[in-house]
């Protein structure tokens, strides 16, 4: 009886490729919410998986904001060729143009609120009746209370109050047209999983993940980069630091980490021990004590 | 700041325990929880720092550990848990999930959602308050819901002067209770969450409890899973075929083991045509699997070309599930409109949907006394009872109390598409 067992990990991977095949089964026009980060780069390992030797099954679709890290770009045009993976990009600059968004003013300008507008306009024009995405309970109090089948009214907006209960592993996707779904296959798995299922699969990554050195500019204890998206405070300086990003998301509200850690094996020691959440230094979620359900509600990642 | 007596390290090889905490609002739920996920290194400087700034802008006194806890501003406003949670952890020896669910009354249904998946149950009980209704209600469903472990914490044990007499007699009462109910495993736990007194050390200050803390417990229960692996079943989740030129005739059965273990050559009945047929091969995530068991995402492949789609289930020819468009449940329900008697719905089983109608309210459950509840037939939110349903097709099942994956089912309100009913096939 006892050698009926799978490790952790094992029973996380296997849980979530039966999440992508019910999302398949369920929904007609399923896509991929590709960020080139390391949630939806294991997210992308796994609906290959889940659907092999078939090609997959839905497109991958990245929201740029204009602002993104070069080397995160220049990763997501490497998975693609290599992966051969359908891919549709959407720029926050042509909501911009389109007059459908208004850009942040100010030092603190943000993007990041920005690209929900972008989202649910492709979402719309593609009619994507479900988006998998790769959020974790772990990463935000306000994920924690995520369902695996998310369900997102016509104005793509979230009700966390009445959200739908989730019994056994029996997803009710059913929806009312103009209506979606968002699908988190990850929802149980913690940083420290990504990382170890990284290392188990040879993932490559961008490499902002590990140490380098980089000019960076410290905002209220959040070390951001310094690039050309960002504006300087009166009396903030550039300091060449050695940093590693724990999540990649725009250069205007990313914050890194100071380490040294450069290799796969030094991540994992690093992410075990930390005594700092991995959300920590996102200066979109530090702009209030509810900023990520507010986004979310919106109708954010 | 308490030093973790456990490293933050979950090793790959490690298992899973998932677990679900109930206890009336004032048990010391919040801070049970916050302690186990403070002592195991769960909690982030900035995580606790957050908590320090809200309760010191709001004034109180205490640090707030269900802030922790309650991840919606609405939870926090009201210093209530509206909805279920879950949270992280993991010691040297394993990683654990804990579905937190809200203790009121009127969110019975987040607690039936929480133990739905869980592996092991911990009720609060307050030492000076005693056993409750709301004990043997979460019992109840604990039982119901077959969880196999259930662990009574005897909470705030400092405020009875960490009476062992005290902690007998609890024990004593609820022992009577548990006799009717249908619990594996019942563990008894004389605990004090606020100072940590059997939680994560064990207690100077109770030397006459010999039981072990409760995170000992929780690494070291035996959990073979929930799984069943001896009835083999396989509900078709949905088909792949290739349809390029280096697989052109590849057509492969994927889902999930429901219980069970299937090996390649095993003869194999497919409902519901009744046809036979064998494995031809088992593939895993990292390719083809000698035995594949729940709760194992794998796609199969059979000797014959027949005619399988989702809603289909593999099983062996001397061990098959029951066919049948007649079912007896008990059913939880979710919904805010109640029950409709004769009404429609939708039902998920499985991998398969159909429609069903409700064809007989046998009886309505007192969750407080296990009593039906005389001429009262009136199934509304939170309630639980027996029901008699008629199915459009049939279903491919096995009663709940051996099989969680295939003895269990949904309802969905047509019109509305929420999931209003849980049900267990009896």
């Amino acid at each position: 009886m006892s050698s009926y067992h799978l490790p952790h990990l094992a029973q996380l991977e296997h849980e979530a490729i039966f999440v992508l095949r019910e999302t398949v089964a369920q929904f007609d026009r399923p896509a991929l919410l590709f960020s080139g980060g390391k949630d939806s780069t294991v997210l992308l390992q796994l609906a290959r998986k889940a659907f092999q030797p078939a090609a997959l099954p839905f497109p991958l679709v990245h929201v740029d904001t204009g602002h993104n890290f070069p080397e995160t770009l220049a990763f997501r045009d490497r998975v693609i060729a290599e992966t051969g993976a359908r891919l549709i990009v959407r720029q926050v600059e042509d909501s911009i143009k389109a007059g459908r968004v208004t850009e942040e003013s100010g030092a603190n300008a943000s993007r990041n609120a920005l690209q929900t507008v972008t989202l649910l306009d492709a979402i719309q024009e593609s009619r994507f009746d479900a988006c998998i995405g790769g959020a974790r309970r772990d990463e935000e109090k306000a994920r924690a209370k995520e369902r695996f089948f998310s369900h997102r009214d016509e104005f793509g907006q979230w009700n966390p109050k009445n959200q739908r209960p989730e019994l056994w592993n029996l997803f009710n996707g059913r929806k009312a047209p103009g209506e979606h779904f968002r699908i988190f296959p990850l929802s149980n798995w913690t940083e420290l999983d990504v990382w170890h299922y990284i290392a188990q699969e040879r993932l490559a990554l961008p490499s902002l993940y590990f140490s380098h050195e980089r000019a960076m500019v410290n905002r209220h204890g959040v070390l951001l980069a310094h690039s050309p998206y960002l504006t300087l405070h009166p009396g903030e300086t550039i300091d060449r630091q050695r940093v590693r990003f724990r999540t990649v998301g725009d250069m205007t509200c990313t914050g890194a980490t100071v380490s040294t850690a450069a290799t796969l094996d030094e991540v994992i020691q690093e992410v075990a021990v930390s005594r700092m959440g991995e959300r920590g230094g996102r200066a979109d979620d530090l702009r209030s004590d509810s900023a990520l359900e507010d986004r979310k509600r919106a109708g954010y990642f | 700041m308490i030093t973790p007596l456990h490293p933050a390290l979950p090793p790959p090889t490690s298992d899973i325990l998932r677990f679900t905490t109930a206890g009336s609002v004032d048990d010391g739920k919040s801070t049970l929880i916050g302690r186990l996920l403070h002592d195991s290194h769960a909690v982030t400087d900035d995580q606790l720092a957050a908590v320090k700034r809200i309760t010191a802008q709001r004034g109180e006194e205490n640090l707030n550990l269900s802030l922790l806890t309650d991840g919606l501003r609405a939870e926090r406003e009201q210093g209530i848990t509206i909805d279920v949670a879950y949270r992280y952890f993991a010691t040297a020896r394993r990683k654990f999930i804990i579905a937190d669910t809200p203790g009121h009354i009127q969110y019975t249904r987040n607690m039936v959602t929480g133990a739905s998946t869980a592996d092991l149950a911990i009720v609060l009980v307050d030492a000076r308050k005693g056993i409750s209704e709301q004990t043997r209600r979460h019992s109840l469903i604990a039982s119901l819901l077959r969880i196999p472990h259930l662990v009574l914490c005897i909470n705030k044990m400092d405020l009875v002067a960490w009476s062992e007499q005290r902690f007998a007699d609890l024990v004593g009462e609820f022992s009577a209770f548990a006799s009717r109910l249908d619990i594996a495993d019942l563990k008894f736990i004389p605990i004090s969450a606020l100072h940590g007194d059997n939680v994560v050390t064990a207690s100077a200050r109770m030397p006459w409890h010999e039981g072990g803390t409760l995170l000992y417990h929780l690494e070291t229960v035996y959990h073979g899973g929930t799984h069943n692996h001896i009835d083999a079943r396989f509900p078709v989740q949905t088909v792949i075929r290739p349809n390029n030129d280096l697989h052109h005739d590849f057509r492969g059965l994927a889902g999930r083991i429901a219980s069970g273990v299937f090996k390649p050559g095993d003869r194999v009945v497919v409902f519901p045509s009744g046809l036979e047929t064998q494995i031809k091969t088992i593939q895993g995530p990292a390719g083809e699997v000698a035995e594949a068991f729940a709760p194992m995402s794998v796609v199969v492949t059979l000797s014959d070309d027949l005619d399988v789609s989702r809603g289909d289930m593999l099983a062996k020819p001397n061990n098959r599930p029951t066919q049948s468009q007649d079912i007896e449940a008990m059913i939880c329900w979710l919904g805010e409109k109640p029950l409709q008697p004769e009404g429609n719905y939708l039902l998920r089983h499985t991998t398969r949907e159909t429609r069903c109608r409700i064809q007989t309210v046998r009886y309505k459950m007192d969750l407080s006394t296990l009593h039906k509840k005389d001429g009262d037939l009136v199934i509304g939110p939170n309630d639980i009872g027996r029901i008699e349903l008629r199915t459009a097709t049939p279903l491919l099942f096995d009663p709940y109390r051996s099989n969680r994956g295939t003895g269990s089912f949904i309802l969905i309100d047509e019109f509305t598409h929420a999931t209003v009913g849980a049900g267990m096939i009896l």
